[in-house]
């Protein structure tokens, strides 16, 4: 006992010696810190800024409020916001009910499962990008796969443009979505369900307790936890998820498919309307902020709910 | 051993399922496939063929007379996404080393103002990124794809390196302090060597997320054509009257396969490392 005493009491003068722990732990932090503040946290305080002013190509002048007067006007801004909830919610429920359903299967002891594992990383891993090429092909209406299928079997009538109508247009953004975010929601979960103790469900499969009701009492509430933290992050990413629905229909067909982050772009980068297109970026932001505290205090509650700390 | 065993139905059942689940993950790559190996003309045919007779691996070779820069597009890929993971882990292993042992004034704070960086997107910022690009005089460079790429992703590093660290036991430091090793000795001799599969766990991810998100900051950020990425440089087999459709498929496929392999196999490390890292003590 005096021994570890010793040895902690030397650790400490052995520190001491060298910077103090702030100064070093400042000294680490500060890298990170500056360069975030120079690539995000400066065009943040711009952007903010550029939403007092009527920014264009040809210069700014300060207008106040004048640009988030004209976005709150009519009903147009208040329906992208739904839409983009709506998109936000349907999508990552789908991701998280699709990756819980993917990660029991992977994780169900049968042979092949090694392969299985293997075959879900491609979409996570291409280019978002390149996804969409895929996933555009397969909408096509005169040649795809699906509106080709579905006449061969007919189940339709004539060719089917999936992209051209404003519901099938946002469902289909809606399934590639999906597809892109599943796989590293299915492997965060496998990893959790690894991580759940053996002993829990031979104790349960002693006491008579069938499959079903220990994935419902032992599975889900110890991988509740990392459920309730991926649901957060990745309800932010599908929030200002882009590239998607740009590359789809850039928020077309007539609107039906533009979320905020689309309308934000649309309106700076499409039509040159910096001033505009920045207050939407700040909605955006305050938004979201508002949306990610109000769920903290709710992870908050499940966490101490599952005795997490 | 027993309780994993099933029966002969609902193994059936996992497999249906399994099927179906593969399916939608793989259906994209198979139409891309289909498409790649199928003639211009039999693409542009109706009714809709599954399969059909005349299939060949012509557009595989023709793509690199269409778009002669493809190969250079590939390869600026995977080195734009190695240079973001590189410049990543230099600014997150310090920070996340800070986060995990050290204790100093705002430090949830500051902690909370990385975490609110995922809530920003490049979408959000460009313009304003834009000037400072331009006022670091990086536009048309590499550096205008690795930078804003690398700054989006320190936040999450960070936060995912932190957890493997704190698991690291702190009398293996203490013995190295109280053999005299100095702070940044101790966290490259001892504590970097011990989190080593946590590194490889946030720098996989890391690279997985600069390698699928770099398409919206090379269009904008970067005109030289030398220097595009493959998702951006694939818009060269979209022409003025049309698009070579299954080039542009077998140019996708091709330039995506090396790092897929590479990832299927990461796959294993992954699992094990996010396992690791989800284990609270």
């Amino acid at each position: 006992m005096t021994d570890i005493l010793a040895t902690q009491s030397l650790a400490k003068k052995a520190r001491r010696k060298g910077l103090s722990e702030r100064a070093f732990a400042w000294a680490l932090i500060t890298p990170a810190l500056v360069f975030i503040a120079v690539i995000v946290a400066w065009p943040l305080l711009e952007t903010i800024r550029l939403s007092f002013t009527d920014a264009d190509l040809g210069g700014e002048n300060w207008v106040g409020l004048a640009n988030y007067e004209k976005m709150l006007a009519g009903t147009k801004f208040f329906e992208i916001v739904g839409r983009t909830f709506f998109w936000m919610v349907l999508s990552v429920g789908l991701k998280l009910v699709v990756g819980l359903i993917g990660a029991t299967l992977l994780n169900a002891a049968v042979p092949g499962r090694a392969l299985f594992r293997m075959l879900i990383m491609p979409p996570w891993v291409i280019p978002i990008a390149i996804g969409c090429i895929g996933w555009l092909w397969l909408y096509n209406g005169q040649f795809g796969f699906l509106s080709g299928m579905s006449q061969r079997l007919g189940l339709i009538d004539g060719p089917f443009e999936v992209l051209a109508y404003k519901r099938s247009a946002f469902y289909a953004a809606i399934v590639t979505d999906v597809w892109v975010g599943t796989p590293m929601v299915s492997l965060f979960f496998l990893a959790a369900m690894q991580g759940v103790s053996r002993d829990l469900y031979e104790a349960a499969w002693v006491d008579g307790a069938g499959r079903w009701y220990r994935f419902r009492r032992i599975t889900i509430p110890q991988i509740m936890p990392v459920i309730v933290s991926m649901a957060l992050l990745s309800a932010i990413w599908t929030f200002n998820s882009f590239e998607i629905i740009w590359i789809f229909t850039q928020g077309g067909p007539r609107g039906g498919t533009t979320t905020m982050i689309i309308d934000a772009y649309k309106t700076a980068i499409g039509n040159f309307h910096f001033g505009e297109g920045s207050a939407r970026a700040v909605a955006i932001v305050v938004i979201l902020g508002a949306f990610s505290l109000m769920y903290l205090q709710v992870l908050d509650r499940v966490n101490k709910h599952y005795g997490v700390k | 051993m027993l309780i994993d065993r099933y029966t002969l139905w609902q193994k059936i059942g996992i497999y249906v399922s399994i099927a179906l689940f593969m399916t939608y993950i793989l259906l994209p790559f198979a139409e891309m496939f289909r498409t790649s190996l199928s003639p211009m003309s039999r693409l542009f045919s109706t009714p809709y063929q599954l399969w059909g007779d005349n299939f060949s691996f012509k557009a595989y070779s023709d793509m690199w007379v269409k778009v002669p820069l493809l190969g250079r597009y590939i390869w600026n890929s995977i080195y734009i996404a190695s240079m973001v993971t590189l410049i990543t882990m230099i600014f997150v292993i310090p920070a996340a080393y800070a986060y995990a042992r050290l204790e100093f004034p705002f430090k949830t704070a500051s902690l909370g103002i990385f975490l609110s960086i995922n809530m920003f997107t490049g979408a959000v910022l460009l313009i304003p990124l834009y000037r400072v690009m331009h006022t670091l005089g990086l536009l048309n460079t590499y550096w205008a794809m690795i930078v804003p790429g690398a700054a989006f992703l320190i936040p999450t590093g960070i936060w995912l390196l932190r957890g493997y660290l704190e698991k690291i036991p702190r009398e293996l430091e203490e013995a190295a302090f109280v053999d005299g090793a100095g702070r940044l000795y101790t966290l490259r001799r001892v504590v970097l060597p011990l989190a080593m599969p946590g590194l490889i766990v946030v720098a996989t991810s890391v690279y997985i997320g600069a390698y699928a998100q770099q398409y919206l900051f090379a269009i904008t950020f970067n005109q030289v054509a030398e220097l595009q990425p493959l998702p951006a440089g694939l818009n060269q087999f979209i022409g003025y009257q049309s698009v070579e459709w299954n080039q542009m498929m077998a140019a996708a496929l091709t330039g995506v396969t090396p790092v897929m392999i590479v990832f299927l196999f990461l796959q294993k490390y992954l699992v094990a490392g996010l396992t690791a890292g989800a284990v609270k003590e």
